[in-house]
């Protein structure tokens, strides 16, 4: 078996008296989409802040390619990130940058590729996310939410990574839209032959990405398994999260 | 009955925890608050300085807040120069001449101007119009995740944002406090030579013969002072901003305050040393 390329070791979180992450353990292997569902406010974007570094666990570790990446600090930490993609829930596109500006920046501040090869590659990827050259010189505010999501994702395969985090990548769209973006993320995802960790609590997007699923609930993964199995998980939370019921073991955040 | 009697207990501890607060373990709480808020703002202002005097440099980045602190902020510091300069001169000839002491206008504005208030003045007027405009800028940024995006792509918001930002107000600020003297020293002659039947000649060379080298650099050090105090509060307010119109909002009002209220402290700091030392 190799060795996984990402593994979170009973992980911990607490916000003051809120333990959010109460022992996270979820191993990752290369080239696998893995698919963290749960409902608002279950510690997915915690989870997943904490695997890319924004934030440090209270306890527990995380591993990157077999390396215990949980403290590192600097170099150790930036050659990590090099490997890694991130799409943020917002988009998290940079105002005062242009679009291609936004999918170069890594090659810019690198500071290894001149700027107008890094438009260059940053028009071919905008490309391969369906979008044209005429939005290149746009700035994010001057196009529509998928718009911002596919600028996003170039963004976060500019640099060809091994591992690619999606945050949330449907939330706000339409189903059209939002089906045209998971089609995007199979197809760069599979074409990079990177690992993803997509988490939603989007079933749809859910069950056309993954090769598996595993629920997060209080803090805890509760199961994982195939994304074929996730509709008959014989689990009851697991269950009721993915037929959307309001009667069941888990309550309702309102 | 039996409701009231049970609720008594609930609405007589409510009361002890949230009616009366208890004086003491509200000044330790606020005590304790400063202390920790003193602190967080010294690591703060640690990394950034170590970040602004060591490799990297995003000259681009130094160079674009250079034109938003510096460039943008020439108007509101010329206007208010011109008619601080003015309101002094009108002043100092108002009291002067209680003693017979007119001619003086002319060396006690250049002194007031460029020891003391061109530097204030526009450390007052960036405090409000560029460390409330940082600290909006970068709080928006923070709430709509673009620093957590910042770090993802291998690049530090401490040299990246807060650097160029606090090197830019250090540069810009004595030049706009050059311009603010010169500014404000003119408006003094304006109304002197105006409404006050001042020669032109005479006060421009009494303004001339009176100010010293020490008068002008006093004034450029306190504004290396203050640059610094705005961008930090800034990028500092902006970085530690809650979620939503109201986090940022707030991030703002606490910027603006605590710069404005920094740079009168620090002023007040300088100048004890200052006149100690006979600068």
């Amino acid at each position: 078996m190799s060795t996984p390329i990402l593994s979170l070791q009973n992980v911990e979180k607490r916000f003051g008296k809120n333990h959010v992450l109460r022992g996270v353990s979820l191993d990752v292997e290369p080239g696998q989409s893995l698919v963290v569902i749960g409902g608002s406010g279950s510690g997915k974007s915690v989870m997943l802040k904490n695997a890319l570094g924004l934030m440090t666990p209270d306890s527990g570790n995380i591993l990157f390619n077999g390396e215990d990446v949980t403290q590192s600090r600097g170099k150790s930490r930036a050659r990590m990130r090099e490997r890694v993609g991130m799409l943020f829930q917002s988009g998290a596109l940079f105002d005062s940058l242009t679009v291609w500006e936004n999918v170069a920046f890594r090659l810019i501040n690198s500071g290894v590729v001149s700027r107008s090869k890094a438009k260059d590659h940053a028009i071919e990827t905008l490309r391969k996310v369906r979008l044209g050259t005429e939005v290149a010189d746009l700035y994010p505010a001057e196009i529509s939410g998928g718009m911002q999501k596919r600028v996003s994702l170039a963004r976060s395969i500019i640099s060809k990574p091994d591992l690619i985090f999606f945050d949330e990548p449907t939330t706000g769209l339409d189903p059209i839209t939002a089906d045209a973006i998971n089609d995007l993320i199979i197809e760069q995802v599979r074409g990079l032959g990177a690992a993803a960790v997509t988490i939603t609590h989007d079933m749809s997007s859910a069950r056309k990405v993954a090769d598996e699923v595993a629920m997060l609930f209080e803090g805890k993964i509760i199961w994982r398994g195939k994304a074929s199995e996730v509709d008959n998980s014989g689990n009851p939370y697991v269950d009721q999260f993915v037929h959307g019921r309001a009667e069941g073991p888990i309550q309702p955040a309102i | 009955m039996n409701y009231l009697q049970d609720s008594d207990p609930v609405s007589n501890a409510s009361t002890r925890k949230r009616g009366i607060p208890n004086p003491l373990a509200w000044i330790g709480a606020a005590t304790l608050g400063l202390f920790s808020e003193i602190g967080q703002l010294a690591v703060f202002a640690a990394r950034v300085k170590a970040a602004a005097f060591t490799p990297r440099w995003y000259v681009g980045q130094i160079w674009k807040q250079m034109v938003n602190i510096g460039f943008f902020s020439l108007p509101v510091v010329g206007m208010s120069a011109v008619f601080i300069g003015a309101a002094l001169a009108l002043n100092i000839y108002e009291g002067g001449s209680r003693y017979g002491a007119e001619q003086f206008v002319p060396s006690i504005v250049v002194l007031g101007i460029t020891r003391e208030l061109g530097a204030t003045i526009t450390g007052l007027m960036l405090a409000g119009r560029v460390s409330a405009g940082i600290s909006a800028e970068i709080g928006a940024m923070r709430v709509t995740e673009q620093i957590d995006a910042l770090e993802s792509l291998s690049a530090s918001p401490y040299r990246y944002l807060y650097a160029p930002r606090f090197l830019a107000a250090l540069i810009a600020l004595p030049l706009l406090v050059v311009v603010a003297d010169v500014i404000g020293v003119m408006g003094g002659w304006l109304v002197s030579t105006q409404a006050l039947g001042f020669d032109s000649t005479v006060y421009l060379r009494n303004t001339l013969d009176f100010v010293t080298r020490n008068d002008i650099l006093t004034g450029l050090i306190k504004a290396v002072v203050f640059g610094g105090v705005i961008a930090l509060m800034g990028c500092y307010q902006g970085d530690r901003s809650k979620a939503g119109a109201t986090g940022v909002g707030r991030a703002a009002t606490l910027s603006m305050v605590g710069a404005a209220v920094l740079v009168l402290a620090t002023n007040y700091v300088m100048s004890t040393i200052f006149v100690e030392i006979g600068l």
